[in-house]
Formats: C-alpha cells, sequence, structure tokens
C-alpha cells in the first residue's frame, strides 16, 4: 500500500514537471502564431496614422480669455472618450482627462502674491503630462500603464488591477479612478471608444485612437489654433517652432519627470 | 498539531465565535464593495489611498516586530526569549495576513490580483512588496511550525531550519523597508519623499510590536497555565522603551529638516496633520493624542520602578500601541495626500463600510492570531505536564 502510494506520487510528481518544463515550448509556438494572427489582422500601424518619436504639446494661453474658451475643448474630449460625468451625482468620484485649473493650483511653489493679472485669473488646461519619466509607469506593478514607442503614457484598462499606485505616483494629480461603474453616468455612449468597468485608473491618451487614424487629438482641433501638437524631438515640427520662439513653462519641471506640455504664458 | 486549537474552555470558544461573527459581518459588507465599487469608501481622487493602506502600513510593523524575540535569541544566544519565539513568529503569520487582507480589499479589480505575477515588473516596488510580504509569511509558518512541532516531541529542531530563521532575520526588516519605500520614492509627494521613512517605519514597527507582544503575553499568562515569563517581559519592555525613543527622535529629526527648511512642499503637510491648513484640520486632535500617548509612554518607560510593575507596563504598551497606530494608522497616508499635488486641500475620512470591512480583517487576523496563540500555548502547558 505505503509502496504504490509513493510510486504514484513519483508519476505524478514527473508528470508534472514535464507539463511544467513543456509549457515554454508551448507558449512559444502560441506566441508565433499569435504573431502572425495579429498581422494577418492587419496589427500593423495604418499607412495614415501620425507618428512620432515623443509626442507633445504647446498650449498658447495668450489665446484664452475666460474660462468659456476651455468648455469646448474638455466637452469634445470626455464625450468622445466616454468620461462619465459624477458632477451632479457625488463629488468624490469624479473622473477628468483634461480640466482647468488657477495658474497657482496647475503651478504650484511657482506662484507668488504679485502675479500679472491676466495670469493670476486665467484658467489654465491640465492634463496628463506624457511624461518623458513616467513616475507612474514605474509604480505600475502589472504594466498596465505603460510608455508607448510614440511617447504617449498609455493605461491597459484590462489589465489594471486598481491598485491605484499610479495615482499616488503621479505629480500631476492627472489620473483619476472608477469608483464606481461609470456606464450609467455616461449621457451620450461614442462606441468608438471603449468604456470603462468599476475599479480602474484611467486619464488622458493624448487620442492614441485618432493619432492611429491620421487626426491631431480632440482637444488640438477644439482649440482653433490655440493648442499645438507635433513630434518633440523633430526640429520642422510645429511644437518645436513654437519652443524656439517663444518662451515656455512646463508643470513641476524640476521633478525630472520630463512633462511634454508645454505652457506659452 | 491543529487539532489543538478544537478543543477549549468555554470562553475560548465564545471568543472564537465574536471573531467568527467579525469576520462574517466585514465578508458580507465587503461582498457589497466588491458589487459597487470602492466608492463605498470615504476615498476619492485626491486620497486614492486610504484606511485599509494606512493599516496594511501598521501592521506590516507589527509583524516586522516579531524580530525582536528571534534576534536576541539566535543571534546572542538570550536563552530567555527561547520561550516566546513561538509567539513573536505566531504574531507575525497573523499580522502578514492581515496585510495581504487589506491589500486584496483596496484592489478596484482583486480578481485580477495574480496579474502582480503573470506580468512580473521588477521597477515597481510593489511586486517587491509582494515577494518580501509573502516570503515572510512562508518563513515563519515553516520557521514557526517547525521549531514548535519539535518542542512537542520533545527533540531539537531540524537542523535545516537554521539558514531559514538567520534569514527571517533580515527579512523583517526587508518587509517594513521595502513597504517604505512604496512611497518614498514618489517624486511630488514632499511628506513621504524622505530618506528615514523605512528607519521611522522601522523604529515604530519595534515599538509597536513588542508592545502588542507583552500585552498578550500578559493576557496568556492570566487565561493559561503557560507563563511567559517576567525576565521575558522586561527584556521586551527595555526594546519597547528604546524602540519608541528612537521613533519619537526620527520623527523630531523629520520635523527639523521640514520646518527649518521651510521647503512648502514638505512643510504642508505636516502642518496640515498638526495645525490645519486652509481650514481643515480633521486629523490634528488625532496628531496631538499620538505625539502625547508617545510622549507620555517614554517618561513612564524610562522609570525603572514604572517598567517593572507589570500593570503600569501594560498601560504603557496601551499608550505605545495606540500612539504609534495613529501615527501610522491614521496620518501617515492621508497626510500625505493632503494637500494634493495641486496645492488643493480636500480631506478623507474613512466611511462605515469601509471601519466594518476594516474591523472584518482584524476580526480575521485576531482569529489566526487565537488559533495559533492556542495551539501554543497548548503544546507549552503539555510540556510542562
Amino acid at each position: 500500500m505505503e509502496n504504490s502510494r509513493r510510486d504514484f506520487l513519483k508519476i505524478a510528481g514527473i508528470s508534472a514537471l514535464a507539463v511544467a518544463g513543456a509549457e515554454p515550448v508551448l507558449n512559444a509556438f502560441a506566441s508565433e502564431h499569435g504573431e502572425e494572427a495579429s498581422k494577418a489582422a492587419g496589427f500593423q500601424k495604418e499607412e495614415k496614422a501620425l507618428t512620432a518619436k515623443q509626442w507633445a504639446m504647446v498650449i498658447d494661453t495668450r489665446k484664452f480669455k475666460s474660462a468659456k474658451d476651455l468648455e469646448p475643448i474638455i466637452e469634445v474630449c470626455h464625450k468622445i472618450h466616454n468620461v462619465p460625468d459624477f458632477s451632479k451625482e457625488n463629488k468624490r468620484h469624479i473622473i477628468k482627462w483634461i480640466w482647468e485649473e488657477e495658474y497657482k493650483h496647475a503651478f504650484p511653489g511657482d506662484a507668488s502674491g504679485f502675479t500679472d493679472e491676466r495670469i493670476e485669473h486665467l484658467p489654465f488646461l491640465v492634463l496628463c503630462n506624457h511624461c518623458e519619466e513616467p513616475p507612474c509607469v514605474r509604480a505600475c506593478p502589472t504594466k498596465a500603464t505603460f510608455k508607448r514607442e510614440d511617447g504617449i503614457v498609455l493605461m491597459d484598462f484590462h489589465r489594471c488591477i486598481g491598485c491605484r499606485f499610479c495615482m499616488a505616483a503621479c505629480p500631476y494629480g492627472s489620473r483619476s479612478f472608477n469608483f464606481r461603474d461609470p456606464r450609467p453616468f455616461i449621457e451620450e455612449r461614442n462606441p468608438q471608444f471603449p468604456t470603462r468597468m468599476k475599479g480602474v485608473v484611467e486619464k488622458c491618451n493624448f487620442c492614441a485612437e485618432r493619432l492611429a487614424a491620421g487626426q491631431v487629438p480632440a482637444c488640438v482641433e477644439a482649440s482653433k489654433g490655440a493648442i499645438a501638437f507635433g513630434d518633440l524631438y523633430d526640429p520642422e515640427s510645429e511644437v518645436r517652432k513654437l519652443l524656439k520662439s517663444n518662451y515656455t513653462i512646463r508643470r513641476k519641471a524640476g521633478l525630472g519627470t520630463g512633462p511634454t506640455i508645454y505652457y506659452i504664458v | 498539531m491543529l487539532e489543538l486549537a478544537l478543543k477549549g474552555s468555554k470562553k475560548y470558544y465564545g471568543w472564537v465565535a465574536v471573531l467568527l461573527g467579525g469576520i462574517s459581518v466585514g465578508f458580507a459588507v465587503y461582498l457589497w464593495q466588491l458589487n459597487f465599487g470602492l466608492g463605498l469608501t470615504g476615498m476619492h481622487r485626491d486620497v486614492s489611498w486610504g484606511f485599509y493602506i494606512a493599516q496594511f502600513t501598521f501592521l506590516v510593523g507589527v509583524a516586522a516586530g516579531g524580530v525582536m524575540v528571534v534576534l536576541p535569541y539566535y543571534l546572542h544566544h538570550y536563552k530567555a526569549f527561547g520561550k516566546i519565539t513561538i509567539l513573536g513568529e505566531f504574531l507575525a503569520i497573523s499580522a502578514i495576513t492581515m496585510c495581504l487582507l487589506f491589500i486584496i480589499v483596496d484592489l478596484g479589480q482583486p480578481m485580477r490580483a495574480l496579474n502582480v505575477i503573470l506580468h512580473p515588473t521588477p521597477k515597481s516596488i510593489l511586486f517587491w512588496d509582494m515577494i518580501v510580504l509573502n516570503g515572510y509569511l512562508f518563513l515563519n509558518i515553516i520557521i514557526g511550525w517547525q521549531v514548535l512541532e519539535a518542542e512537542r516531541n520533545a527533540v531539537a529542531p531540524p537542523k535545516w531550519l537554521k539558514p531559514f530563521i538567520y534569514l527571517s532575520i533580515p527579512w523583517a526588516v526587508g518587509i517594513h523597508t521595502v513597504t517604505a519605500y512604496l512611497y518614498c520614492g514618489l517624486p511630488g509627494r514632499g511628506f513621504w519623499l524622505t530618506a528615514i521613512l523605512a528607519p521611522r517605519f522601522l523604529s515604530s514597527a519595534f515599538a509597536a510590536g513588542p508592545a502588542l507582544l507583552i500585552l498578550l503575553c500578559l493576557i496568556i499568562r492570566k487565561m493559561t497555565k503557560f507563563d511567559p515569563g517576567k525576565e521575558q517581559i522586561q527584556s521586551l519592555a527595555k526594546i519597547v522603551t528604546y524602540a519608541i525613543i528612537i521613533n519619537v527622535f526620527f520623527l523630531l529629526c523629520e520635523v527639523f529638516v521640514v520646518f527649518y527648511s521651510r521647503i512648502p512642499e514638505h512643510m504642508d503637510h505636516l502642518t496640515y496633520l498638526f495645525y490645519g491648513l486652509q481650514g481643515h484640520s480633521a486629523l490634528v486632535p488625532w496628531m496631538w493624542t499620538s505625539m502625547s500617548l508617545m510622549g507620555i509612554a517614554i517618561i513612564l518607560l524610562l522609570i525603572p520602578s514604572v517598567r517593572a510593575n507589570e500593570s503600569l507596563l501594560a498601560i504603557c504598551c496601551v499608550l505605545v500601541f495606540c500612539g504609534t497606530w495613529i501615527d501610522k494608522g491614521l496620518g501617515m497616508i492621508s497626510g500625505g495626500f493632503v494637500p494634493n499635488p495641486l496645492h488643493q486641500v480636500n480631506e478623507y475620512a474613512p466611511t462605515i463600510p469601509e471601519l466594518a470591512i476594516t474591523l472584518g480583517v482584524y476580526a480575521t487576523g485576531f482569529f489566526v492570531l487565537t488559533v495559533l496563540f492556542k495551539i501554543a500555548v497548548t503544546v507549552k502547558e503539555e510540556a510542562a505536564a
């Protein structure tokens, strides 16, 4: 009896080992196959897709007069990305991708009591800075947030475990968490973009879905020329031309995160 | 040995029933949270970690504190602690159990928790925290169980256990260091961005853990036939005294750097905690209570006659435990999030469901602790008889 049990355990152990040993081989097969399949399904970039080494934005705040000028920009972003509206429900659960802040909140530490009157009352657009050295990406334990080859810091809503480490890591407060199911709070659903589920983090994606289709981000389009978008490492790009000829500031540049949203003030 | 947990007095069964009741309530509320989402808690966009993560942080300390009985026994051959190392190890097991549960209840998508292993990300400190916490749990289960079983059978513990025991000592320091690194490596969070955070965590751990252990020893002596020993309790009391003094010293180092340099991004959080900021001061009374508790405890513990009096010592241990709990389990996490990175003050307070789930996790931890201590004490009683 004792012997046969020991034999059984031995065989079970060996077969377990065999399966475990074969797994990498099986995986290799699967991935090879998967790659081909994704190519066949058009996983490669579309020809008209916009590409860059590091996307960046220059916001010309001189072209904004009041919060009213920012409203259509914020609205179009939140609308096409199915961002829920909790402002009437519970402010604790609020989600925002792009919003307005006063100078002293957008640039805390830089503000003094004697700021230019225009700047002091001017609404500043704030959003994810798509940092060159993003601390949120470093913090994420599952690579659910990652830096894409074109510099965009993206979210995989299906991999995010909702630990909110990225929210603690972000020095700009640019990330929001789905504290409850957001779907009932989306006024008009855009079927072109996924909705989220409860328990995951989200933020601005630099309109990655529009870039793939050859369009500039929605906020850029809605800004009537106040926001420029382009490749930070292309000397001929619009953002580089603006950066060359204008004094610009960035939020908390001293932290070394390399924010790529530049403001002309 | 598990069967030893099944036979006990009426009091024992009653206590276990109370804990199971607490677990059921917490579990029921957790199902509600699972269904609704973390919106059931008081957390929000600005304070995105709350009570759960704060308890987790505090309890990592309690777990690490167990090493304060293991280290003197195994490294300094301080024989007296041989009697109670098992209590330190079992306390660590129950504390780590609570830590892991607090992480799980804090996840937005707990069903995806294994993504941390499926997509291992060594750049993330959370990945390392997962490794050190689970490692410490297994080390303590293996060591505690083997040592106790050997004692029961009146033989020496197996030789292969020694490396595990030696490993568990630096590992205990590791769990709280890595937990501090979760916070102190984040740019733009001035409150945590300090190299003294890990040492502070460790010193408060070595105060809170052994303080709780003293209280547990006194309870065990009262409720069972096993006496953890007067000398053992006195030695632990000295450890608590040193650790709480070092803890307050580290805190004062932080206070000096922050308030003398007067860099707003570092200063505002401490100002918020101790004086209130922009008219918000929910934590102010708590923080001053914490400081008073720790201060009074230091003064009392420094007096040898007070320390020698076990009833007074028990009071001191309660002061130390509560003081460090408020400091870490209440102020440490929300203090880092207020003001937010845009310098706005949005305070945080836990909700009732959040507290119910927290109590449920604590009940689970104390259930594990009760069962393990019951086994350990029964073995000790048998050995003495």
